[in-house]
């Protein structure tokens, strides 16, 4: 039952999820490239698309794989889902939110859940160069290919960009003109 | 007369979140100062301080900073139905606008111009994930254990494709043990 299945799966991504939209990544690929809802260059297409729509990304991924899997029923059943365990674990914090900030084991939890969201977003990081560069696996004759050296100088003009606090949606667009610009090479 | 405007809050706050629901690009932390506008500034909802409050909390439990945040606000000032409004509310325009989007992108993909853009755009993505990973590493305690934890969870996910919720489990466990540990070290 396609419903369940969509409304399982993002019910266990949102209650897994800390430390923002990157950090989840990984958790999102395995599940959504397990079931065969989702390529890794589409989800990296659409990390560009939620950072240029209002939202969070684990909200608007799960509505977008739900379209794309099952309309409107799927899209509402994983949006569900996605949100529910938020909103549940919220609803008893606020009740004792004093106790619940003091406290030791929320706080000794958090110390390693803080390193984890590094990791994890490092994780991210290493599978999406891989989509980026070597879209065709990683081989030495992929180092010589214009597309990945296109890649790798688009990247390096956006980490200058990114670093110098440019916002993501301009960082977006620009790096759009210049996929579309480097096809007339 | 009571119910009347219990109910009518009720509607502000639904309102109050779907404005910020509508207006927050890239999430979680671009939404608090709009909380913070919209709901400390103008309607004096809740206290200056309990902002930090209600970041703090949104981290440190699970799902997105935004659904948090807004569950949290909503419960305090109008329990369960405050909650469910404010929570409808902030997840209403990313679901209609991604509903729309979802059949434009369906139409664009497979043009070959739009195949291009992606290209670039995906290399744009990378680079804004590398700078998300500077910063929360930056934002994390630089000690062996914190060090060994992001190897663990690196390797674990990267190179051995372990599910991510067991070493989110884990890891929390670690933390947890280590830093009790810490402390009835310090206590003896």
């Amino acid at each position: 039952m396609i419903y369940l299945q969509l409304f399982l799966t993002f019910l266990k991504i949102g209650a897994f999820t800390f430390g923002g939209g990157y950090a989840m990544l990984p958790m999102i690929q395995a599940e959504v490239q397990a079931h065969g809802w989702m390529t890794a260059a589409e989800l990296v297409d659409f990390v560009a698309v939620s950072e240029s729509t209002p939202g969070p990304f684990a909200v608007n991924v799960s509505t977008y794989v739900g379209t794309q899997i099952a309309g409107l029923p799927g899209a509402l059943c994983a949006t569900t889902g996605v949100v529910l365990p938020s909103f549940l674990i919220i609803l008893l914090v606020a009740k004792g939110y004093e106790r619940f900030r003091a406290s030791k084991v929320v706080a000794g939890c958090m110390s390693g859940l803080r390193p984890t969201v590094v990791g994890l977003i490092a994780a991210a990081v290493i599978s999406v160069s891989g989509t980026v560069f070597f879209p065709a696996g990683l081989s030495w004759a992929a180092f010589t290919q214009t597309s990945f050296v296109v890649s790798a100088v688009i990247f390096m003009l956006m980490l200058v960009l990114v670093m110098c606090k440019v916002h993501p949606i301009i960082v977006i667009l620009l790096s759009a003109v210049l996929g579309i610009a480097a096809s007339y090479l | 007369m009571g119910d009347e405007r219990r109910g009518s809050r009720v509607m502000e706050l639904f309102l109050v979140f779907l404005k910020i629901g509508a207006f927050t690009f890239g999430g979680g932390y671009a939404m608090i100062p709009l909380i913070q506008k919209e709901v400390v500034e103008k309607r004096h909802w809740i206290e200056d301080g309990d902002i930090l409050d209600i970041v703090a909390i949104a981290e440190s439990t699970p799902g997105p900073i935004a659904v948090n945040a807004a569950t949290f606000v909503g419960s305090k000032i109008r329990g369960f139905c405050g909650s469910f409004a404010a929570t409808f509310g902030v997840v209403l325009p990313s679901f209609l606008i991604i509903y729309g989007v979802s059949f434009v992108l369906r139409q664009f993909e497979d043009l070959q111009v739009v195949r291009y853009a992606f290209n670039g755009v995906r290399a744009g993505v990378l680079a804004l994930m590398v700078k998300a990973l500077i910063t929360m590493y930056r934002q994390c305690p630089k000690s062996p254990v914190s060090y060994a934890i992001m190897g663990l969870a690196l390797a674990a996910v990267a190179f051995f494709g372990v599910d991510v919720m067991i070493v989110i489990i884990v890891c929390a466990a670690i933390g947890l043990a280590t830093s009790l540990m810490a402390a009835r070290r310090s206590a003896a």
